[in-house]
């Protein structure tokens, strides 16, 4: 396997909605910076891919014109996927260990605002059998919490407690939309929302975009005093049918992490991409991680949810956090459809 | 009970609602359209000018920010006939479409040819825009309903042939 | 980096409207075939990898999370590639390239679109506020181009009228293609109603359900199939913005920088020789010449010459759209995939009545949105 690593990141700040900017607007910056933080010049980079979703920009092949952002001229090797930017950045790595190019560009962007969020998602499920009943994404994720603390016996004060760390953690970081003091038993006074989650368990709408670079071996080294090396990256899926699995464990999370090899090392922090409260318990017992492992020091999806970019942001996140030294070894993970339905999970190391 | 038969297809109607967003170079246009004005924007580093503009030169990859007012007159560089009626147009066919490089603009502009016989659109024709009644004026493409040919020599080939 | 060879190809009977099938009904017919040519089952494949054009077509988001269960992908790792038209060579680049890194021995890839489901003609002339709207439709916005290379080459005015007669003569001897007119003529096409000047109905493709799969692997994985394989000997892809001054829409230069870099990579200098035959992606009869030219295999401004001459027939030196092409059936998401696929099953004898005598070397060619995005793949009977 060739040695490919995240040599910068760049994000806008998630904001709950992006009323001057188109997306053009909104990723034009993000990339120019991503790309001059990499220290590869923009003609060099070998390969680009995107991630973003058509029914969140309202628009069929919304991810056209944000090509416009990239100066793709002369002409580049690129692609598109309608997934998270973590597939796209899936994508970029595995042409980078083909080892016909040995740099990668990847962004990607959404803007939640623009439709009605939980009901986009709706129509991510089973056209025939689910979608027509219109479950909205909160939900089902309401479903799945009420499973989970059933089972694990894990309370909604736990719930909360993980929404009141991320939001307290959130504060550190400029990107962050949804950030703050809160207190537990104040959070717990609210009313639910979709019992047992209340609003504080659920992310918050926001528009955004991220980008990153990736570089192989000799040239991440040449660029970046310390490359975040991606040691290990694999992603699965799980039935679609919600009654075909156990909403309450994450075995594609385990499988992931395990071909990672998560377990292999120490882990410092984990980015783990739970937009819900519960989901980030679910994650942590997937990934075996006791409350040694400190949890999204950026605050998480819970403090900014930029859909098709918060799996990304994981990602970006942790590599950040490798290469200002602040960890040695950190993980990475991003999820995709209802009820942590598909998972990828990464092991950034620092030399 | 009489024989059911198989369901082999169900219709399922889906609605969402978007709210939608112009970006700040389209709002800049749309303005422009609403004052009778076609505004578009010079890229600061190849110096081309975009009309209609996007906020970004798509080779450059640089926001473009200078304002460059273009008169509605310019050049049709090629065309064809339309003879299917259109779901967006209630013109009927058959009409003409073509590509216009506004004078001053650097890329063809789509556009409606009417106040011709569709057969006599020619590539190097003459146009100029038409505009919707001064009252009927407001932040849309709408504002100019088509172009018009105007009085002036077919524009020689070399002008133009760039942007074919 | 390992190669990837292509052990299994099956296609569906591409139609107006497949309502005997329901849409992950309709994946899985292809993949049976593939299976079946590759002698494997659900429990063979590593990884999914799947292509569809816009969710609007059919009115699903992210279709992989759903198609999940019928695709047997449970477990395993799946991707969804949206490149526009070309998507269906953007998936099978992606598929190839998972072997070709190494990281998988056996990739199922399936492109697809069932798109009378939905309203694909709404979804492709729908009003977005702000922008201005799509009067002329997708003939609309290429028939002007076509006017253009008509001017520039002085092409001779019925040179897509024999492109068109070409491939739904092929077509014929196709039983997976959509539309099948068996008493097809020149005369016939030429006074088919004209759509958008110069281009006929009959110079157009079809909007076709329709789904195709493919199985590779790597090579020691290909050493057990039963079949003989198709070896993947190079792949590109190439991007260039949709709208910017200068632009050259009729030969667009993604287009041929990205031929070059196939030819490069292959070991081709001159392709019309080296290449046997090619499927090319020609949704209005007039692009086979545009594309003859853009990818090199004609002198700029001569490609309609190889149309007249018979060049590109079934039995010319150089066929182009054996198979019908994207004319006769046209799935979006997945004709470019069925242009990589048919490539391959030339290579591997498999064409029946369309085939191409011994040919070694074929090129599979997709492109997208407004003659910007570009995939494109050669494959070869012996491995690279």
């Amino acid at each position: 396997m060739r040695d490919v690593a995240i040599v910068s990141y760049a994000q806008s700040r998630s904001v709950r909605r992006e009323l001057g900017a188109n997306e053009v607007e909104m990723v034009m910056p993000v990339v120019r910076e991503a790309v001059e933080r990499s220290g590869i010049p923009k003609k060099q980079i070998g390969f680009t891919v995107s991630g973003s979703c058509d029914y969140l920009a309202g628009q069929p092949f919304s991810f056209v014109s944000a090509l416009d952002a990239i100066g793709a001229w002369p002409p580049i090797s690129e692609s598109h996927v309608e997934m998270d930017g973590a597939w796209a950045l899936y994508e970029a790595w595995v042409k980078l260990q083909m080892g016909e190019v040995d740099s990668a560009l990847v962004y990607s962007f959404g803007k939640s605002s623009m439709g009605d969020l939980p009901e986009v998602l709706t129509l991510q499920l089973d056209p025939y059998y689910l979608a027509p009943l219109w479950p909205d994404a909160i939900s089902l994720a309401a479903l799945q919490a009420r499973a989970f603390l059933e089972r694990t016996g894990r309370s909604e004060r736990d719930l909360a407690a993980v929404a009141a760390r991320s939001r307290r953690d959130a504060k550190a970081s400029p990107r962050a939309q949804l950030a703050g003091d809160f207190d537990v038993e104040r959070l717990l006074a609210d009313p639910y929302l979709v019992a047992p989650l209340r609003k504080h368990d659920c992310p918050p709408i926001s528009d955004g975009a991220a980008a990153l670079v990736l570089a192989a071996g000799d040239l991440a080294r040449k660029v970046a005093r310390r490359p975040a090396w991606i040691r290990g990256l694999d992603h699965r899926v799980e039935p679609h049918q919600l009654g075909s699995r156990d909403l309450t464990t994450s075995v594609s999370t385990a499988e992931a992490g395990r071909r990672a090899g998560v377990g292999k090392g120490a882990v410092d922090l984990a980015e783990l991409h739970a937009p819900f409260t519960h989901q980030e318990l679910i994650l942590r017992d997937a990934l075996g991680f006791g409350d040694g492992v400190v949890v999204n020091p950026s605050g998480g999806a819970l403090a900014g949810n930029p859909m098709m970019v918060a799996g990304l942001a994981r990602f970006g996140e942790a590599a950040e956090r490798v290469m200002r030294g602040d960890a040695g070894r950190a993980v990475a993970h991003a999820t995709s459809g209802p009820c942590l339905q598909q998972n990828m999970v990464g092991v950034l190391e620092g030399e | 009970m009489s024989e059911a038969k198989p369901v082999r297809a169900i219709s399922t109607p889906i609605r969402l609602e978007y709210s939608y967003t112009a970006g700040r170079a389209s709002t800049r246009f749309l303005r422009g359209m609403a004052q009778g004005r076609i505004l578009g924007q010079r890229c600061p580093e190849c110096g081309k000018v975009y009309v209609p503009p996007r906020g970004s030169c798509a080779t450059c990859g640089v926001p473009t920010e200078e304002e460059v007012e273009v008169t509605g007159k310019g050049t049709v560089t090629t065309f064809c006939i339309v003879r299917i009626p259109s779901e967006n147009l209630s013109i009927p066919p058959p009409f003409t479409c073509a590509h216009i490089l506004l004078d001053g603009a650097d890329l063809p502009f789509f556009a409606l040819i009417q106040e011709c016989p569709f057969d006599q659109v020619r590539m190097g024709m003459r146009v100029e825009a038409v505009w919707v009644p001064k009252e009927e004026l407001g932040p849309t493409f709408e504002c100019i309903k088509h172009f018009r040919p105007i009085d002036e020599p077919d524009a020689a080939y070399e002008t133009y042939k760039e942007h074919l | 980096m390992e190669r990837c060879a292509i052990v299994g190809i099956g296609q569906t009977k591409h139609d107006t409207m497949r309502i005997d099938v329901s849409l992950p009904g309709l994946l899985r017919e292809a993949i049976a075939k593939a299976f079946a040519d590759a002698g494997v089952s659900w429990g063979d494949v590593d990884a999914v990898v799947v292509g569809k054009a816009p969710d609007m077509f059919e009115g699903t988001v992210m279709p992989e999370l759903y198609l999940a269960d019928a695709l047997g992908a449970a477990g395993k790792p799946i991707l969804r590639v949206h490149t526009a038209g070309s998507v269906g060579g953007s998936t099978a680049i992606v598929a190839a390239s998972l072997i070709q890194a190494g990281i998988h021995e056996r990739v199922l890839t399936v492109a697809y679109e069932k798109q009378s489901e939905g309203n694909a003609m709404w979804a492709l002339t729908v009003r977005i506020p702000f922008q201005q709207a799509i009067v002329a439709g997708a003939g609309g916005y290429f028939a002007p181009l076509i006017r253009a290379y008509m001017t520039r080459s002085k092409a001779p005015e019925d040179t897509g009228i024999r492109v068109a007669l070409k491939d739904r003569l092929n077509a014929l001897k196709n039983p997976t293609s959509h539309l099948v007119f068996p008493d097809v003529t020149y005369e016939m096409i030429r006074d088919s109603p004209l759509l958008w000047d110069p281009i006929r109905y009959l110079e157009t493709c079809p909007s076709s359900d329709g789904a195709v799969a493919m199985v590779m692997t790597s090579e020691a994985a290909a050493k057990k199939a039963p079949n003989r394989p198709a070896w993947v000997h190079a792949t590109a892809m190439r991007s260039e913005p949709t709208m910017f001054p200068g632009r050259d829409q009729v030969n667009p230069r993604a287009g041929r920088d990205c031929a070059a870099e196939l030819y490069k990579k292959a070991g081709i200098t001159n392709p019309r020789k080296e290449i046997d035959c090619a499927e090319v992606y020609v949704p209005f009869s007039w692009f086979e010449p545009m594309w003859m030219e853009n990818l090199g295999i004609a002198p700029e401004g001569e490609g309609w010459k190889m149309t007249l001459e018979g060049a590109t027939a079934l039995d010319g030196d150089f066929p182009v759209n054996m198979s019908g092409g994207v004319l006769s059936s046209n799935p979006i998401g997945a004709s470019g995939m069925i242009r990589f696929a048919e490539a391959a099953i030339q290579v591997r004898g498999q064409a029946g009545e369309h085939q191409v005598p011994d040919a070694k070397r074929a090129l599979g060619h997709a492109y997208g949105g407004g003659s910007q995005f570009f995939a494109m793949w050669i494959v070869g009977a012996e491995r690279p």
